[in-house]
């Protein structure tokens, strides 16, 4: 899950706020021209944003580790708008749960803004375009960019937390591996759900509006007829 | 006729499948792991920076005042994330249901 208000000093919260800021200015900038150049893709804008609500709000146990996290839910609105806006959307989440919840924080935003918002899905979206090239199956491809957005934005954590905390013995690489062991490997079974949800989702988004996909370059006309015949 | 119907929702059975080995699993561990918490990772995660000797420097403005009330908040949170999932979705069906020539 995220950092926790305080926890990191302020060096780092100033130094994640300069380096998410960027991303979160230009996706602000290329929301803005979506929905002003593409009005018809509002909808599946706000359907991606109400998965990554729904699912980070959803507190699971991880049956190996013994602990609980919760799902990311940036993998659809990676898929379909790319990961810079998916930053934008992650941004209004994670204000929303350190204002109401105390979960995560203000001063940790840029942090968790980073993993969360930029790095997971960045990931996710290289894997997305790899999947592409190699005409991957794309329920496969869909679970695989959700999954590892999921993963990583957690391994990006257990990183944030070993540079900002380094062991007094062994350094940076021995604190990496206890967070990596508390956030990364806690997120694993959460992530292959999720991965297996979002691609279910795909199948309803892509009977509903495969139009829009189309538009979007996700899928060719050829593609969607393709599927929606396998699935009758 | 049974090979079509698994055809058409094999997705969702698939999804049925990891649910139930994730709820299986758990089910399973929860009895294993008789010294699990299964507390959040951010709690631990807190508690291995603090056993560095390591104190927040600041506090949230605000904080929920009891277990219940913080799930009452993330229960929102859910809600209202699936409610637009529900609106857009039934949205899209009953646009197809109206566009299906008689």
């Amino acid at each position: 899950m995220h950092i926790m208000e305080g926890y990191l000093p302020w060096q780092w919260c100033v130094f994640w706020y300069l380096v998410s800021a960027p991303f979160i200015i230009y996706g602000i900038y290329l929301l803005n021209k979506q929905v002003k150049e593409r009005r018809e893709t509002l909808s599946l804008l706000a359907v991606s944003g109400a998965f990554i609500f729904l699912l980070s709000s959803l507190k699971m146990p991880s049956p190996v580790v013994g602990s609980c996290s919760h799902p990311t839910g940036t993998g659809l609105s990676t898929v379909l708008f790319g990961p810079i806006i998916t930053a934008v959307l992650s941004v209004i989440v994670l204000i929303f749960q350190a204002l109401f919840m105390a979960h995560g924080g203000i001063t940790t935003l840029g942090a968790n803004v980073f993993s969360m918002g930029i790095a997971g899905p960045l990931l996710g979206y290289a894997v997305y375009r790899l999947g592409k090239a190699v005409n991957l199956n794309i329920f496969i491809n869909v679970f695989l960019v959700t999954a590892v957005a999921d993963l990583f934005t957690y391994v990006i954590t257990s990183i944030e937390l070993a540079a900002a905390f380094p062991a007094a013995h062994g350094g940076f690489m021995v604190s990496w591996m206890t967070f990596f062991a508390i956030y990364a490997v806690t997120q694993i079974p959460l992530a292959i759900l999720e991965g297996v949800l979002i691609a279910l989702v795909f199948k309803y988004i892509i009977q509903s509006r495969g139009d829009i996909l189309v538009k979007l370059g996700v899928l060719t006309q050829e593609q969607v007829n393709k599927i929606l015949g396998s699935f009758s | 006729m049974i090979t079509a119907v698994l055809k058409k929702y094999r997705l969702e059975i698939i999804f049925v499948v990891f649910v139930v080995a994730f709820a299986a699993l758990f089910l399973y561990e929860q009895n294993v792991q008789t010294q699990a918490h299964w507390e959040g990772s951010d709690d631990q995660g807190s508690a291995a920076i603090e056993a560095t000797g390591y104190t927040p420097w600041i506090q949230p403005l605000w904080t929920p005042p009891s277990s219940e009330v913080e799930s009452l908040l993330f229960s929102i949170q859910s809600g209202l994330g699936a409610f637009v999932i529900g609106y857009f979705f039934g949205f899209y069906r009953g646009k197809r249901e109206t566009a299906k020539p008689e």
